[in-house]
């Protein structure tokens, strides 16, 4: 049997059957987003649609996880919604994570300097806020939206990358092979970016694959709120929020969206698990 | 005389929460070109802070060094970037001195690229010459660390340290995690290399029969201080110093002949003190056996005994 | 042999990997004689500490997998024994001490639970009085000094010689009949691994207890064992009285091995053995060091050689000195 890259790949990978199942949630939930046009049934439902000889119907073969209250599938609009949850996932990260790596590698490596400590004690501050709290000031604030929401987010993320970066920065600075690049004269740009981050992309990718999860899920406590994604725009957590008031009658209209927020938070969890196996330096 | 490296009355101390580590006390050798140097001793002999010292990655807190009559007591940092091709060093885990997420190439490009030693094109070229010192396969370039065995990443972080035609080459021990019949192949290596390139060497290693067959000349030293320093062939046939007597009797050796050689064995009894509380007078005297009433107050100092060969020791009217 | 305390037979462990197994162990056979002091010596990854887990039943089972052979303990398989058994042939049959006494201490427990853990644990009593008496004794016996205050301490505060103690006193907190020591005080400096060793013999006399000695230097295994079996690549190349193996080394890797070693005479050390370990996931056919060796023959690729006598006690597995029922 011929060992390629890939297969190794896939074998570190697939050694936790679980990660398999995240993989496989994960690329269905984003199936689902991407070709959301398609694959819903009732595309139209997902905008400014009324119907309310079809409202509040149960689930059914029609409509699989039922009407809400202006007759729209639910099961379309959670398809639709899936995409402004994966947005904010990756719109946050893609700020959060080169800021906040950025600082703690920075952080770390001068340890015990001014750098150190004006990053961390920053860092600090904004870890004692509770985030959601922090998240919530910020919306009010800023006029409600989805945008204005992933800064709010964005604005309460970065810290824990700092931090995580922080701890493996400093320790890593000692090691030999940082040592040696210093010794040969290598410039601090290199040691950070090409000598220490390298070490560190396998963390701090396994959280970004979590924090995946995590991030949409505060994204959807935001638009429970009504901080998010504004109507008619279809929204995980708005569309919990709308079905709260009519539980436990007509219970899909809440149940369906608040399962997928779970299947999706779930689905990134165990993939970021096999994230983690797969960067692992054993050899397979 | 052509000195490559003049170390004087070096001296370390580190304040930790438990008092003052006096690692490295009134420390004296001189390297010339083509010459190895061995410095050996136990844990907490401060061999390996000197060897840190003379690198620049801790600053003395007392004493001189000089490289080709210049003064380079400095830290690395402040050291001119010409200098730091002139010196490099080879650590004694070859796991970690290289970086597991960079390859074989990358590894070696760097010094190259830093000191802007060849351009664009020549760098293949030259990372492939370093593979052929050290006599790796040129597929090696694009392997990384975890595929290599521990001699094979050994001789990589070598051909590192040569990349930049140092003068002066530091080994700290850069043998000791390896097997014997790859530290066979690493040795040779060296001292084929510094033949060819009359390289000096500070060669640290507590295994005093690798020390015979590798070193000129061989300092032993113990809690910081030089106790005994001599040529190679002197310094193991005629040990005057104690503990250097007692070190060469413990050496486990696997033939009569090497047995003959081997001082009459002494038992150490105890554990090596700890540089923090250091014993008063000669810092050796608790487990010397010739140990007398000078020893315990008064601390011996160099004495050349004969020509090249220096003790530190009351026995010898220091 | 009617005093036979191990015997190990044609031991085969492989290691599963992507794509295939690693064929690590490739028939290991050895003996270990009541009270007998044997060293296993080898380099890295020649697969002793493989051999020895496997002894012990601590071989973890996936990656690893038997494949073939036998180890007898006092005549009973080890390999099919049950969990209840295996458990009772660690606590007072073998006992083994590793490598690196920092590692097999726990950090965040004082000497003394971990001591008192295994004494309770090895012999079964429940009182206080009578573990802490035998904890002390049992500090006593690896000759440290003042057990009272080693019991309270952690094992960051000692040295690494005094750790490597406390190890040999926990391995042997219960008698037991062998003891496998890997690697002991190789981490240490010279004059503490010699009392290491020292102790080690020690406590072997006095405690009528066998003992196999792994170690990479030849020079340990050359003061401190009395027959000698030689490792490469997963199998056994020669088995000698000590004396004997290191007056006439026959087998090209123990002759390589030894030109290896720098002497104190100061004459120079050999090239080295050219090429490499080889690659347990395809492993050289024949004989496993026949592509390093310098006296190979067409033979040597073709089949394995078996361990030959060629005289008391002493054998080797080559075909320079035997042929077997097909040669």
């Amino acid at each position: 049997m011929r060992r390629t890259r890939i297969g190794r790949w896939w074998y570190k990978f697939s050694r936790n059957p679980l990660s398999v199942v995240g993989l496989i949630i994960v690329v269905g939930v984003v199936f689902c987003a991407v070709f959301a046009p398609w694959v819903a049934p009732y595309p139209e439902h997902a905008g400014p649609y009324v119907n309310y000889r079809e409202a509040n119907q149960p689930p059914s073969l029609a409509h699989p996880f039922g009407t809400d209250i202006f007759g729209r599938d639910v099961l379309s609009r959670v398809f639709f919604a899936f995409r402004s949850s994966l947005l904010m996932g990756i719109v946050v990260l893609s700020i959060v994570v080169p800021v906040g790596v950025t600082l703690g590698l920075l952080a770390g490596y001068f340890k015990e300097s001014w750098i150190d400590i004006l990053i961390m004690r920053i860092t600090d501050i904004f870890l004692s806020v509770p985030p959601l709290i922090l998240a919530l000031a910020i919306t009010s604030v800023l006029k409600p939206n989805l945008t204005n929401a992933m800064i709010a987010v964005s604005v309460m993320w970065w810290p824990w990358y700092t931090r995580l970066v922080y701890g493996m920065a400093t320790s890593l600075r000692n090691e030999y092979f940082v040592q040696s690049a210093e010794l040969i004269g290598a410039s601090k740009f290199h040691i950070l970016f090409r000598e220490i981050l390298p070490n560190c992309v396998s963390t701090i990718l396994t959280k970004m694959t979590l924090d995946m999860g995590w991030v949409i899920l505060i994204g959807a406590a935001l638009s429970f709120v009504g901080l998010g994604e504004q109507p008619p725009k279809p929204a995980l957590g708005t569309m919990v929020a709308d079905g709260a008031k009519y539980l436990p009658e007509y219970w899909w209209i809440s149940v369906f969206p608040g399962l997928a927020i779970m299947l999706i938070v779930l689905g990134f969890n165990l993939l970021g698990d096999g994230i983690g196996d797969l960067f692992s330096l054993e050899e397979a | 005389m052509d000195e490559l490296l003049v170390v004087e009355g070096l001296r370390k101390f580190f304040a930790t929460s438990r008092g003052i580590v006096r690692a490295v006390q009134d420390v004296s050798f001189a390297i010339h070109p083509g010459e190895t140097f061995g410095l050996v001793g136990e844990s907490g002999s401060g061999k390996s802070t000197v060897a840190y010292m003379v690198m620049g990655m801790y600053r003395p807190t007392g004493g001189r060094i000089l490289f080709k009559g210049q003064d380079i007591t400095m830290p690395h940092a402040r050291r001119p970037l010409v200098l730091k091709k002139e010196l490099q060093i080879v650590f004694q885990d070859p796991g970690s001195s290289l970086n597991p997420r960079r390859s074989v190439r990358e590894i070696l490009e760097l010094p190259l690229r830093v000191h802007h030693l060849v351009d664009g094109r020549k760098l293949r070229e030259r990372v492939e010459e370093l593979l052929n010192i050290v006599e790796l396969p040129h597929d090696y370039a694009e392997k990384y660390p975890r595929a290599l065995g521990g001699g094979e990443k050994q001789m990589v972080a070598i051909a590192r340290a040569l990349a930049t035609e140092p003068s002066l080459l530091v080994l700290d021990e850069p043998t000791s995690a390896l097997d014997v019949s790859i530290q066979a192949k690493i040795i040779n290596t060296l001292v084929r290399i510094q033949k060819e390139r009359r390289l000096g060497y500070l060669f640290i290693t507590h295994d005093l029969s690798l020390m015979r067959n590798i070193a000129h000349r061989v300092a032993i030293m113990y809690l910081g201080r030089i106790m005994e320093l001599a040529p190679a062939q002197v310094f193991f046939e005629r040990p005057l110093h104690p503990y250097t007597q007692m070190l060469l009797s413990s050496i486990p050796v696997i033939s009569e002949e090497e047995e003959r050689l081997k001082p009459a064995k002494i038992v150490s009894t105890g554990e090596i003190p700890s540089p923090v509380n250091l014993p008063p007078g000669c810092v050796f005297h608790p487990r010397c056996r010739e140990a007398r009433e000078v020893c315990r107050r008064e601390e011996p100092g160099m004495r050349e005994v004969e020509v090249g060969h220096l003790v530190r020791c009351h026995l010898y009217g220091a | 042999m009617p005093d036979v305390l191990l015997d190990v037979q044609d031991l085969v462990v492989h290691f599963q990997v992507y794509g295939g197994y690693l064929k690590v162990l490739d028939g290991v056979t050895l003996q270990v004689r009541h009270q007998e002091r044997v060293g296993l010596v080898g380099e890295t990854g020649c697969g002793k500490t493989t051999t020895m887990k496997t002894i012990m039943g601590i071989l973890p089972k996936p990656p690893g997998v038997v494949r073939g052979g036998r180890i007898l303990f006092k005549g009973r398989d080890v390999l099919s024994m049950r969990p209840q058994e295996l458990e009772h042939l660690r606590r007072s049959g073998i006992s083994m001490i590793f490598q690196d006494p920092t590692a097999a201490l726990n950090p965040v427990f004082t000497v003394g639970e971990q001591l008192e853990d295994a004494i309770r644990y090895a012999l079964g009593k429940r009182d206080h009085a009578s573990v802490r008496e035998v904890a002390l004794s049992a500090l006593q016996n690896v000759a440290l000094p003042d057990p009272p205050r080693i019991l309270e301490s952690y094992p960051v505060q000692l040295s690494g010689g005094m750790r490597q103690r406390v190890c040999i006193a926990l391995a042997l907190a219960c008698p037991k009949e062998l003891l496998i020591a890997d690697e002991p005080g190789t981490s240490l400096d010279v004059t503490i691994q010699d009392q290491i060793l020292r102790l080690i013999h020690r406590l072997a006399e006095e405690r009528k207890m066998a003992v196999i000695l792994i170690s990479h230097s030849l020079g340990v295994i050359r003061e401190w064992t009395e027959r000698v079996y030689v490792m490469y690549a997963g199998t056994i190349v020669e088995e000698a009285r000590t004396g004997e193996l290191f007056a006439r080394p026959l087998h090209p890797y123990t002759e390589a091995l030894m030109r290896c070693v720098p002497k104190l005479t100061g004459t120079g050390i050999a090239e080295g053995i050219p090429g490499r370990i080889p690659d347990y996931f395809d492993p050289p056919s024949g004989c496993r060091f026949h592509p390093r060796c310098p006296h190979r023959m067409d033979i040597c690729r073709q089949r394995k050689p078996q361990l030959f006598p060629v005289d008391r006690g002493h054998r080797v597995a080559c075909f320079l000195f035997g042929r077997d029922s097909h040669g």
